[in-house]
């Protein structure tokens, strides 16, 4: 209605479409590590940057051996986040850990900042026994609700109005918290993005929706997506706060999430915050980006990668050296292998778990089904390995998953 | 005890629920000052605040996806689809979010809380949009519990039993009945069971089964059937998802002949799924084939409503049928 009231009035019908509004990008740091003249870098303790760096290293690593890992056929899928973990660590590490992190599924970066261990990362990828989602996700669908991450979900986009009643649930507990919904600019053109923004603008809820602007949604560029600048002036439909950030700059992206959250926590403002970068790697382990974009662009944005401009920016501080790289990257390769071969090995999760959580409880006719399936696997073991092997051990445990 | 139509009990439900639980929020199109398009909702914001009762925006999906989020954080949604001929833009958050959160995360994050209250069905000059009964779309969809109360006291009973299951329930309204079907309804808090059907009528001949709206119709039948001398077994459903096969098996063990009534259309309806598990149960016990009295495969039309519909002449027709076949 307040908008309404201050409505101008012209005599001559004038079109607008938004070009009036520009919005700028917001950058700390140079590529080659150095401030710009006029920046103002956010205050980032030595522990806490490292934490963020080896944070990206490690999700670096991780993402290059379990791609290979795919490619030698030990895994089933894998997806990689390499060119964004400046947006997606950065980010994670300018909110309190106890804030709701709701992902579209590459920012396993997030996880591993906030602490999710090798073993679980693993489990998850292989299904196995100890996965937490007892193997019924493909790989990458990590979730922690000790660590505030939301089980990933397939369908996109579905998540971003979740954040909103998430946020709304945390608002009316009053402790200070908020949710970050992390998607793609792909996923923006769904519904249940917009149905996101304008509900959290209306209710006034404490949740900073963060595009990740990669360029592409699997093989779509993003000029064949939207029309218009980018994601950030949908904000404006929304009369919403927005910023527009260097994706591959981990200060800028600190800092703009950090402010983010002081309106959204301090003011219930959502905040939109659209970060610009590129996805380096294929869009999955089943995707081929040479059909549809060039060597060159790639080796353009190679040339701006968030890891190395960050490692200079380390450098320049003091803080991290060639050696420090060396070693880290070492042994992190050295532990992932080790916590896959370890994962590889696991069995796979009890039969049992096909029927449990559907409900709270096993209801009659599901125990019916697991009955009969079992009769059947029994009569067929070799058709089933990674259920038979297994069947009387589980009986033996007394039923490993109830619950 | 006190006299109310369907629409007062279930806002005595959601008023009930709301002052036993500060977790409890209502929301959705128009359910705010002016207590829902049908007024379920009534008074509620007054007493409750805005906070805890609000309009949304109009965006089905995002409803939805909001409640989903909602109940993931620990509270007590309620979520209103002003008609559930307007529940499909809702469908992937419900089919693919709401059935599947627990299963999916192992158990790490679920939106049991959440209950979806949609008004469903025909009979008031509705037309394609405003009349349809979608249980069989979501009857399809593990993970979902899905309720229909029949009458006031029944539909207090199950919400107030469906917004604190720990499990989503999609709580469908017979809004043919929000101001027709009158009763006496406790003003206590009191749940009834989701999950179990209920025989409302003994009977020895055949077993007559539906559930919401249709039991009325079903009720006028047997009497017709009564007067033909044919003694009915009347069962109410009460819950689609997961449904109760022991009650219904039980009750064809002994009468050997079934007729299920819906007003959704024959093909894919829940009575399929019903008669398919019914004959594997009892099969060496039927005296005729389980016969079906449905709407037609058509959308739902308007000027010819009363045709389409599956009213008490033609359920009394299936019963002869079924009892001379």
């Amino acid at each position: 209605m307040s908008q309404t009231n201050k409505t101008a009035i012209v005599h001559k019908p004038s079109f607008m479409n938004g070009d009036e509004f520009r919005i700028p990008v917001f950058k700390l740091l140079k590529q080659d590590g150095t401030p710009y003249k006029q920046a103002r870098l956010p205050e980032l303790d030595r522990d806490q940057a490292l934490r963020i760096y080896r944070a990206m290293l490690f999700t670096r690593v991780l993402d290059e051996r379990m791609l290979s890992a795919q490619r030698q056929g030990r895994l089933s899928f894998y997806m990689q986040s390499t060119g964004e973990e400046a947006t997606v660590v950065g980010s994670t590490a300018a909110l309190d850990d106890g804030d709701m992190i709701m992902a579209q599924y590459r920012e396993q970066g997030a996880l591993a900042y906030r602490g999710f261990g090798l073993d679980e990362f693993m489990d998850q990828l292989f299904g196995n026994e100890h996965d937490h989602g007892k193997g019924r996700q493909m790989p990458i669908h990590y979730g922690s609700k000790a660590l505030n991450y939301l089980t990933i979900s397939s369908p996109l986009a579905t998540q971003i109005p979740q954040a909103t009643g998430y946020a709304y649930g945390q608002k009316m507990a009053g402790e200070g918290h908020c949710t970050i919904t992390v998607f793609g600019e792909g996923a923006a053109s769904e519904g249940d993005f917009h149905a996101a923004l304008n509900m959290a603008s209306v209710h006034r809820v404490p949740v900073i929706f963060l595009c990740r602007n990669n360029g592409y949604a699997i093989s779509t560029p993003a000029h064949e997506q939207f029309s218009a600048d980018g994601i950030a002036p949908r904000a404006f439909g929304y009369r919403m706060k927005v910023i527009r950030v260097d994706g591959n700059d981990i200060l800028a992206v600190y800092q703009a999430t950090r402010e983010a959250r002081k309106l959204a926590v301090e003011d219930n403002q959502p905040v939109l915050i659209e970060a610009m970068t590129y996805r380096l790697a294929a869009h999955s382990s089943s995707d081929d980006p040479s059909g549809y974009r060039s060597r060159k662009e790639e080796e353009a944005w190679r040339d701006k990668d968030p890891i190395l401009r960050m490692r200079l920016w380390l450098e320049g501080q003091g803080w991290w050296s060639d050696d420090d790289e060396k070693r880290e990257q070492e042994s992190r390769r050295r532990e992932v292998l080790e916590a896959m071969k370890a994962a590889e090995k696991r069995r796979p999760p009890a039969l049992e778990t096909l029927v449990t959580d559907v409900y709270d409880r096993v209801t009659p006719a599901l125990a019916q089904q697991l009955a009969d399936l079992e009769v059947h696997v029994r009569k067929y073991p070799d058709a089933y390995p990674k259920s038979a092997p297994y069947l009387d051990d589980d009986k033996a445990a007394g039923g490993r998953d109830h619950g | 005890m006190a006299e109310m139509n369907l629409l007062q009990a279930i806002n005595s439900a959601l008023d009930t629920a709301m002052a036993a639980d500060d977790k409890v929020i209502c929301f959705g199109e128009d359910v705010g000052v002016f207590g829902g398009v049908f007024r379920a909702t009534s008074h509620l914001q007054e007493k409750y605040g805005r906070d805890r009762c609000f309009n949304t925006p109009l965006v089905e999906q995002g409803i939805i996806g909001f409640a989903n989020g909602l109940a993931a954080q620990g509270s007590v949604p309620v979520a209103e689809i002003q008609f559930a001929d307007y529940i499909f833009p809702a469908f992937d958050q419900i089919v693919n979010e709401t059935a599947k959160f627990r299963y999916r995360s192992g158990n790490l994050f679920d939106v049991g809380g959440l209950t979806i209250r949609t008004p469903y069905g025909g009979g008031i000059a509705g037309g394609h949009y405003h009349s349809q009964s979608p249980e069989a779309y979501f009857a399809h969809t593990p993970g979902l519990k899905v309720v229909v109360p029949r009458n006031p006291h029944q539909a207090k009973g199950l919400l107030l039993a469906s917004i604190r299951d720990p499990n989503p329930v999609l709580f469908l309204e017979p809004k043919r009945l929000y101001r027709a079907a009158v009763g006496e309804v406790p003003d206590e808090d009191y749940e009834l069971p989701l999950g179990e059907a209920e025989i409302t009528q003994a009977g020895s001949d055949i077993t007559l089964l539906a559930w919401g709206a249709q039991m009325e119709v079903l009720g006028k039948a047997a009497e017709l059937a009564e007067k033909a001398g044919i003694s009915c077994e009347i069962i109410d459903l009460r819950s689609i998802l997961p449904w109760d096969v022991e009650t219904v098996a039980e009750s064809v063990l002994k009468t050997g002949r079934l007729v299920i009534s819906h007003e959704a259309p024959l093909t894919g309806g829940f009575a399929a799924e019903i008669a398919a598990t019914i004959q594997s149960r009892c099969f060496l016990y039927l005296e005729s084939p389980i016969a079906r009295v449905t709407g037609l495969d058509t959308p739902f039309p308007l000027t010819l409503e009363k045709e389409y519909l599956p009213d008490h002449l033609k359920i009394f027709e299936a019963i002869k049928a079924t009892i001379d076949y």
